[in-house]
């Protein structure tokens, strides 16, 4: 807790990046941390409320489950499960080199784990293309948020079928639906954050490339390092539920 | 508690960072290979298992939280126990649906 | 420290009201004090929006036919009112403002962990309130505040979606002074203050953060689903397709109960700061109550089904969420059994805090007890969407966090403006306050217990005199809202200097000026013994 509070009368030294309220780096340091800990919890539970609407449709809806993930391009999301873990890598060492004081590592490996994320989201691009050439949308109909600019999402086809001919196909199309809700809704999400996590990386980026960074401070490059990974830890979980449902027999 | 005192990060060799990402490469092939083995209901828990022990290296390693404070420990903790609370409420209604005698639900017609 | 010392002729000469001066410095200002003062001004324009709303529900409910409105207007009226009460004035009220301006210094530190981040809240919590407000003059949104689907996601004309945007948007808000606290409690306490030492209102402040982190998130996301299915036209709600509106309510309480606890943690953090001064005797059992606080915020989320006993929820979910609920009053009642004892012997003094104190014990007391009323499945089918309902919450909202708020806010006021307010005129008011809000709401029970529901805009006449008593009691009640206004704003101009510690209590707030200068203290202080200590009574024996 406050031990290096304790060590208030001796900050002699004052390091030019420590803020007034703080007494020490390693205060700054620990708080900084432990900040964007709580931060990740609160991503877990705001990611955990997606969870929860796919556990109980899973539950209910299994053969459409089952159905919609297998239409899922494996390949490319298996593809993309390398690349994110490859980019938690490139991270992971240039927090390293970072620590290390090692100005030119730290750069090239920040622009690498960026250069993945892109190529994560180069290959989501062309899986959602997939999707929308082949109609594969939850179709809700005309979106009205744009009067006057309607467009329509497609009929559902499924199976070759489009099921608004075939009403025996009806159930699975529903469940099917309510899969592809959730499969938007969770990657579309994702992906926001590793857009946003992308934006962050070029201001770091920046600032490694500037030499702002040290041995005694390189805080921003940790924190961002423990976002991204929580990005990826999510990834972790979505590829199996969303893209291995049911892919035996 | 930590080595906070001086400031200093615990710094990992790049070796142990390495060795971690082949072992989720390695996972991640299995959990691929598992998914095209019938395993009936054992594949979601084959699945989610792999996962986690994914998730745990990265949290441990990978985002230093064996070798840092204490503290970030229970944060992650009580954020996988509240994920894991609401998780298992849902079920407490979910789950026991249709246990009195009442006409199913019709999902759709 | 209880002897009086001659009165002060001045404020201090530089405090971190006059240290900066202009515009910019306030919109910019990374000062926790200046920007609690922010939220206090916001906070305070929605409260007198929403109670505007409250006032033109009282009106339409003079009369069982309704002369003021059709329903489709009075759904919109009561949707405003709650909208407006619970996220944009309840529950960032204790935290952001009290919470903002006293957590740092009663730690001894500072300032919060992270200062540009509590600005940047302030900010985000306008920003939603704008929403918010674009909501309201675009025509209003009719689906009551809880936004059960598939009402409010594929039927609803109303504007919705506006504030449905502000409600996440100010979410953030509260997650984000949430985190700050946190922080700031475990890393920037001052030397020798050990979780222990803390004052009982950063235990509250800090149970209440806990919630606010853990909970947000999801009602954050649970919107954000339900604006999708709405302008989508298809989601996980939509039961024509299969989907589950009941899931909507769950994950919709899974948050919206522990907020509830969100409003009325703080409160009692307060109430336990408020009686301990005014008795001048240490909290009885004060690890008891700092721990209940805990318990409240944990167990608080294991609650929410007690919202939903019919909405098709299963009755063995009912049956367990019946029971945690039982079990959630007990750290409520420790804590009220706690602070009555502290009461015990003490040497009471009448001021006006201690005055709203009082009001707090007996209407949370009132409000937790008729809870346990609708705890029970049996009773709660009978009583749930009636003015039983309507009448226990607004004891626990109104009698409860209300009270304390105005209580916290008459107690430091000193502290946070240097200046001493119209003591007979607070006084009134708190006694309007208490008077009033008992007229209003305790006629509420009797209402719904016979059977009147809840959101109706017209009512069997049987039910008119009840009506009658509760909007000449909301009358009086605003009277007592609108006083602290004008004084308040009034002592802030010309109110005699308060001096370091106008009522001679203790904690690290009152060791310093009033008001404080921008860093909180001259030097960083050394805690050498626990909060509060006022002084060793003989051991007194509770029979």
């Amino acid at each position: 807790m406050s031990d290096a509070a304790l060590t208030q009368g001796l900050h002699a030294a004052h390091h030019p990046r420590q803020m007034h309220h703080f007494d020490s780096m390693a205060q700054q340091k620990e708080t900084a941390t432990f900040g964007m800990w709580v931060f990740l919890v609160t991503e877990i539970m705001f990611f955990g409320g997606m969870f929860a609407a796919y556990m109980l449709y899973r539950m209910w809806y299994f053969p459409g489950f089952a159905a919609a993930s297998s239409e899922l391009d494996i390949t490319l999301g298996g593809t993309n499960t390398v690349v994110l873990i490859g980019s938690s890598l490139t991270v992971a060492m240039a927090v390293h080199a970072a620590q290390l004081g090692k100005r030119n590592q730290t750069v090239w490996l920040l622009i690498a784990t960026g250069v993945l994320g892109v190529v994560f989201l180069v290959i989501k691009y062309f899986e959602y293309k997939v999707k929308f050439a082949g109609h594969h949308l939850p179709d809700g109909g005309m979106i009205w948020l744009f009067p006057g600019r309607e467009f329509q999402l497609g009929p559902f086809i499924y199976g070759g079928f489009d099921v608004s001919q075939s009403p025996e196909l009806a159930p699975i199309a529903s469940q099917v639906r309510i899969f592809m809700v959730i499969y938007f809704a969770l990657t579309g999400m994702h992906a926001l954050h590793m857009i946003i996590g992308i934006g962050i990386l070029a201001v770091i980026l920046r600032m490694a490339i500037r030499g702002e960074f040290s041995k005694e401070w390189h805080i921003p490059v940790e924190i961002f390092g423990l976002y991204w990974h929580f990005v990826d830890i999510v990834w972790i979980f979505l590829f199996p539920l969303l893209y291995l449902v049911h892919r035996h027999g | 508690m930590s080595h906070l005192e001086d400031g200093h990060d615990h710094i990992l060799p790049a070796t142990t960072y390495y060795g971690i990402f082949a072992v989720l490469m390695v996972l991640t092939a299995a959990t691929v290979a598992a998914a095209f083995v019938d395993l009936g209901p054992l594949n979601i828990i084959v699945a989610l298992a792999i996962a986690v022990v994914k998730a745990s290296l990265v949290v441990l390693i990978f985002m230093h939280v064996k070798y840092g404070d204490r503290l970030n420990w229970v944060v992650v903790g009580a954020g996988v126990f509240w994920l894991f609370i609401l998780l298992s409420m849902l079920m407490l209604d979910y789950s026991s649906r249709g246990w009195m005698n009442v006409p199913p639900i019709q999902h759709v017609s | 420290m209880t002897t009086t010392a001659a009165a002060p002729t001045a404020l201090p000469a530089r405090h971190y009201l006059n240290e900066q001066e202009g515009v910019k410095s306030w919109l910019l200002t990374t000062d926790h004090k200046r920007i609690a003062l922010l939220y206090l001004f916001s906070i305070t324009a929605f409260f007198f929006l929403g109670g505007f709303f409250a006032l033109l529900i009282r009106l339409q409910l003079l009369t069982p036919t309704g002369a003021l409105m059709d329903s489709d207007t009075y759904n919109k009226v009561f949707t405003m009112h709650g909208v407006i009460m619970v996220f944009f004035f309840l529950i960032p009220s204790i935290p952001a403002t009290l919470g903002n301006f006293l957590l740092p210094i009663m730690i001894g530190a500072k300032d919060l962990a992270f200062p540009k981040i509590n600005l940047l809240s302030w900010y985000i919590y306008v920003l939603g309130g704008l929403f918010a407000l674009a909501a309201l003059i675009g025509g209003g949104v009719d689906t009551g505040w809880t936004f059960y689907t598939p009402y409010s996601s594929m039927s609803s004309n109303s504007r919705v979606l506006t504030a449905g945007v502000g409600i996440f948007i100010t979410g953030f808000s509260s997650i984000l002074t949430g985190l700050n606290f946190i922080v700031t409690t475990h890393r920037m306490r001052a030397p020798g203050m050990t979780w222990f030492r803390l004052p009982l209102f950063v235990w509250a402040q800090y149970a209440t953060s806990l919630i606010m982190v853990l909970g947000t998130p999801v009602i954050a996301i649970t919107v954000l689903l339900m604006a999708f299915e709405r302008v989508l036209r298809v989601g996980i709600f939509d039961p024509s397709i299969g989907g589950d509106p009941v899931l909507f309510q769950h994950l919709f309480w899974f948050y919206s109960h522990p907020a509830v606890y969100i409003m009325v943690l703080p409160g009692m953090g307060v109430i336990s700061e408020l009686i301990a001064s005014g008795a001048r005797k240490n909290v009885f059992g004060y690890s008891f109550v700092a721990f209940s606080s805990l318990a409240i915020a944990i167990i608080g989320f294991l609650v929410w089904g007690h919202h939903m006993f019919v909405a098709g929820q299963t009755a063995y979910a009912g049956l367990v969420f019946s029971i945690i609920t039982y079990l959630v009053g007990v750290p409520s009642a420790v804590k009220t059994f706690n602070w009555t004892a502290t009461l015990y012997k003490g040497s009471i003094s009448y001021d006006t805090p201690t005055l709203y104190a009082f009001g707090f014990i007996g209407l949370f007391l009132i409000g937790g007890l008729t809870g346990l009323f609708l705890a029970a499945i049996g009773l709660d089918i009978h009583l749930t969407d009636t003015y039983f309902v309507v009448a226990h919450f607004h004891y626990i909202m109104v009698g409860g966090t209300l009270m304390a708020y105005l209580g916290g806010l008459h107690f430091w006021w000193p502290k946070i403006s240097g200046r001493l307010y119209p003591d007979a005129w607070a006084r009134l008011s708190a006694v309007l306050v208490f008077a009033g809000f008992n007229l209003t709401f305790l006629p509420q029970f009797v209402a719904g217990y016979i059977g009147m529901p809840r959101r109706y805009a017209m009512y069997p006449p049987e039910f008119q005199v009840y009506n009658i008593l509760s909007t000449a009691g909301a009358t009086i009640l605003g009277a007592g809202y609108l006083f602290p206004m004008i004084y308040l704003t009034w002592s802030w101009f010309y109110g005699k200097p308060a001096g370091d510690n106008p009522w001679g209590s203790k904690g690290l707030e009152w060791e310093t000026t009033s008001p404080p200068p921008t860093f909180n203290f001259d030097t960083t202080p050394i805690v050498t013994e626990a909060t509060h200590q006022y002084g060793h009574h003989e051991e007194v024996k509770v029979v």
